[in-house]
């Protein structure tokens, strides 16, 4: 029987409240050498690419920086491109926002980054309208939601022309000729469009994959829509298996559209993961991590998000509150909000009344549930089943510790993975293309 | 007094005929590899630090325009990523990229570079650039800029001691962008104090966000909210640096960067620039920027270079040709003249960057001129500069 490889990618522990940094093992999250650490391991583990966030605005919560979870992380690019040197394999995957950037400028920098990586460089391409953010920059907050993929599928496009206009063999550097670029190997770019009107010549040689990686986060139908026609990874919000089926068939469907096969889109959802030498020694330790990630001031700092009210008068280890929230106030700022304030309100009371469970407790039932618990077995069979049964091509794992959290993965689970056959033994490419659509012949297991 | 020494990296060197040396290695140019092996010899040579040139359009012998030929070096990498990439293969050698103030955003390049200082431990520089070309304008649709070349004579910017622009408006109105820009940087930089970092389990507080500050910046050309979104970087504040060749460009260097750069001729060139730059600042350091082909026979080196480029060589800086003993005895002549370094432009490379890490530094040594061995882990150590505090931070 052919199968599909599963794909495995290491995002480095966000700003929120799944990375935990009360544990004693928990180190820096701005030291390089945690970076390094994280990124060395996944390479270890054969991973297709190292993926960073962004965020352009510290968060806040009732008009104050938000305390309670890590803060604080470095320019994605310069980071990544510091990592190229310490890794040879591992593809380098940056958020990096269409609305508070150029073409030319970012399309320099990621052309910059694949050719110091030798062919290793991807963009997340993500937008951003809230004027909170824009108070950082020249351009402002901007743009509805519509308004925003048009200028991020424009900006995609004009970034494709940029690197395109290079020859893959304009760079000759011939001295007996006195050639250094081939004749007409140069093209000018002249762009005007809806959002971008730009006219010259770009400043980077054609780099070692031609185009960067592009990864798209969006879930709504217009970033569904603009992922078919342009990405080549969704890393997607659906890691459970009935979700990820239909979200998967849905997205793959899109795909003829734009002539394109269903295996050109990668589909990797972001997963969490807590193991375990026995089934309940990992569910113990999934409910600890859980502790850990939701303290009595998380529930809380959750409760006033959704209520949009101050609740720091109610005990967290105390009965779930019978108040009404309000919703003309929005407390909270930088962050994805919580879409429907009231439903979710409801349905949160409802919980807490039909199981009884407290403030800190609801809030760790609503929020904190990882997506794979078990043995090392037993998650590798999970990993496997969700992409054999096509809910995913693969999965962006975010660990909750910096910079050990993927070492026990690595060490235990991706072995067994291995003896599967669902992931490589070792990297047969060298760039991050090759990692992720290399596997066009479906492996066997060992 | 030791004299501090940096080099100026871009492509295959100064010359633009430097490619076609025997010692050049263009193919490589576009190779991580390339740029590893020039930064290992600056460090193996004890030097401050590299500085890396860029500019958001690719390089021309037109003032303003691309031009069309085929026989030079065309094409650079983003400074910043690749001051980055180097990082993690050197220990203690500074690390200088040019960013532009003109069309990018501030807050990204003051990330950026505080980005840099964390992954190299303290050695990120920072040469911010004003862009007045038309042509690099239309790169990005949002400002229409006059034509540079209606500005200058025919030599262009290569005029020897450059060129004074100080009394156009609109360089003038790129200048004073580029001070805001950097006055927005130090304060980002500034915007998370030291010890902000707490990681109080019992409050279950990660940050004191008292310690965080908003740098509420407000320009003509832009605001800044704040605070940065990356802790304060080890060195404090990275190094800033700027090239100046006129009032306009040293009154900028005087009020915003650590480090100049001039371009005289002579000592006594050196000497009236000092005394000018001292006027307007006593702790700026002045760096003095030379291209420099060594060796024995660097004269008919660059003669043959220049015959392959079909002109001769000009430049904004000195161009010196001979010995690297010879050239130990210009730089104590200027740095008597009050110079306090060099910053000194490889007419090619390697070949140039070898003579100046192996020979240049040990003539120097032989005077007690230059460091025998790292003295700091930082760039400002490097640099006998000081680490600031935090501007927010309240005197306890």
């Amino acid at each position: 029987m052919t199968r599909k490889r599963v794909h495995l990618a290491a995002h480095f522990p966000g700003v929120n409240n799944t990375t935990v940094w009360t544990d004693p093992r928990a180190g820096s999250q701005i030291d390089f050498a945690s970076f390094a650490h994280l990124a060395r391991t996944a390479e270890r583990g054969g991973f297709d690419f190292f993926f960073l966030a962004e965020g352009l605005r510290l968060r806040e919560l009732k008009g104050r920086i938000h305390d309670l979870d890590v803060v604080g992380r470095p320019e994605s690019l310069t980071v990544l491109s510091a990592l190229a040197a310490v890794t040879d394999r591992l593809g380098l995957a940056g958020t990096v926002n269409a609305t508070f950037n150029e073409p030319y400028e970012l399309a320099r920098r990621l052309a910059t980054l694949d050719h110091l990586s030798q062919g290793r460089a991807a963009w997340n391409v993500v937008t951003t309208s809230d004027a909170f953010t824009g108070e950082n920059f020249r351009r402002g907050g901007f743009l509805d939601r519509a308004d925003r993929y048009r200028r991020a599928a424009e900006f995609v496009r004009l970034s494709r022309e940029l690197w395109d206009s290079w020859q893959p063999d304009a760079v000759v550097a011939d001295p007996e000729t006195g050639r250094f670029v081939r004749e007409g190997g140069i093209g000018d770019v002249a762009h005007h469009g809806e959002h971008f009107s730009i006219e010259g010549r770009f400043t980077v040689p054609r780099s070692p994959q031609g185009h960067p990686v592009i990864i798209q986060a969006g879930d709504s139908d217009e970033g569904r829509e603009f992922a078919a026609s342009t990405a080549d990874v969704i890393f997607s919000r659906h890691g459970t298996l009935d979700d990820g089926r239909a979200f998967y068939s849905d997205v793959k469907r899109r795909l003829a559209r734009y002539g394109r096969r269903p295996r050109e889109l990668k589909i990797m959802p972001a997963a969490t993961f807590a193991l375990g030498d026995t089934e309940e020694e990992a569910a113990e330790n999934a409910a600890a991590i859980r502790r850990q990630q939701v303290g009595p001031q998380t529930a809380i700092a959750f409760l006033e998000q959704v209520w949009g009210r101050d609740m720091s008068a109610y005990d967290p280890d105390g009965p779930f509150p019978d108040v009404e929230p309000d919703l003309s106030e929005d407390l909270s700022q930088g962050r994805v909000p919580f879409g429907d304030r009231a439903a979710v309100a409801a349905k949160w009371r409802a919980l807490a009344q039909e199981k009884g469970l407290t403030i800190r407790e609801l809030v760790i039932e609503v929020t904190g549930r990882q997506t794979f618990v078990g043995t090392p077995q037993s998650v590798a069979r999970q990993i496997d089943e969700h992409v054999q049964a096509d809910a995913a091509d693969g999965f962006i794992l975010v660990p909750h510790l910096i910079p050990g959290g993927l070492d026990e993965f690595v060490e235990r689970v991706v072995p067994l993975l291995r003896e599967r056959g669902a992931v490589r033994t070792g990297y047969t490419g060298t760039t991050l293309r090759e990692h992720l659509f290399d596997d066009e012949s479906e492996s066997e297991p060992s | 007094m030791t004299l501090h020494l940096a080099v100026a990296l871009d492509g295959a060197g100064w010359h633009p005929a430097a490619w076609r040396e025997l010692t050049a290695a263009p193919q490589a140019i576009f190779s991580p590899a390339y740029w590893a092996g020039l930064v290992t010899e600056a460090e193996q040579g004890l030097l401050d630090f590299v500085t890396i040139e860029d500019a958001l359009g690719p390089q021309s012998t037109l003032t303003d325009g691309f031009d069309d030929r085929t026989d030079q070096v065309r094409g650079r990498f983003d400074a910043v990523l690749l001051a980055a990439r180097l990082a993690p293969l050197t220990r203690y050698v500074g690390l200088v990229p040019t960013a532009t103030t003109t069309h990018t955003e501030p807050f990204h390049v003051a990330v950026g570079i505080a980005t840099l200082d964390h992954v190299s431990g303290g050695r990120a520089g920072w040469r911010p650039q004003v862009s007045p070309r038309a042509a690099e304008a239309r790169h990005f649709g949002r400002r229409e800029f006059p034509p540079l070349d209606r500005l200058l004579p025919q030599e262009g910017l290569n005029r020897p001691g450059g060129l004074d622009l100080s009394a156009d408006p609109h360089v003038r109105d790129l200048f004073a962008e580029a001070a805001d820009a950097v006055e927005v940087a130090r304060r980002l930089w500034d915007s998370w104090e030291d010890d902000a970092v707490i990681r109080d389990a019992a409050t279950g507080r990660f940050v004191d966000r008292d310690k965080l500050h908003p740098v509420d910046f407000a320009g003509s050309r832009f605001s800044v909210k704040g605070p940065s979104i990356t802790p304060r970087p080890p060195q404090g504040q990275p190094v800033v640096t700027a090239l100046a060749h006129a009032r306009l460009p040293y009154e900028f260097a005087a009020a915003c960067a650590d480090v100049v750069y001039v371009t005289p001729h002579s000592a006594e060139q050196a000497h009236a620039i000092v005394t000018e730059i001292r006027a307007l600042s006593a702790d700026l350091k002045i760096f003095a920027d030379l291209v420099v082909f060594l060796g024995e026979h660097a004269a008919r080196r660059k003669a043959r270079l220049d015959e392959l480029d079909g002109a001769v060589f000009t430049s904004d800086a000195a161009i010196f040709t001979g010995t690297a003993g010879e050239l130990a005895d210009l730089l104590l002549e200027w740095q008597r003249a009050g110079v306090q370094g060099f910053r000194l432009r490889p007419g090619g490379l390697p070949h140039d960057l070898r003579q100046i890490t192996r020979g240049l530094t040990a003539e120097l040594r032989g005077r007690g001129s230059f460091r025998g061995a790292y003295e700091s882990r930082t760039l400002r150590g490097l640099l006998g500069l000081p680490r600031p505090a935090s501007r927010y931070a309240e005197a306890s």
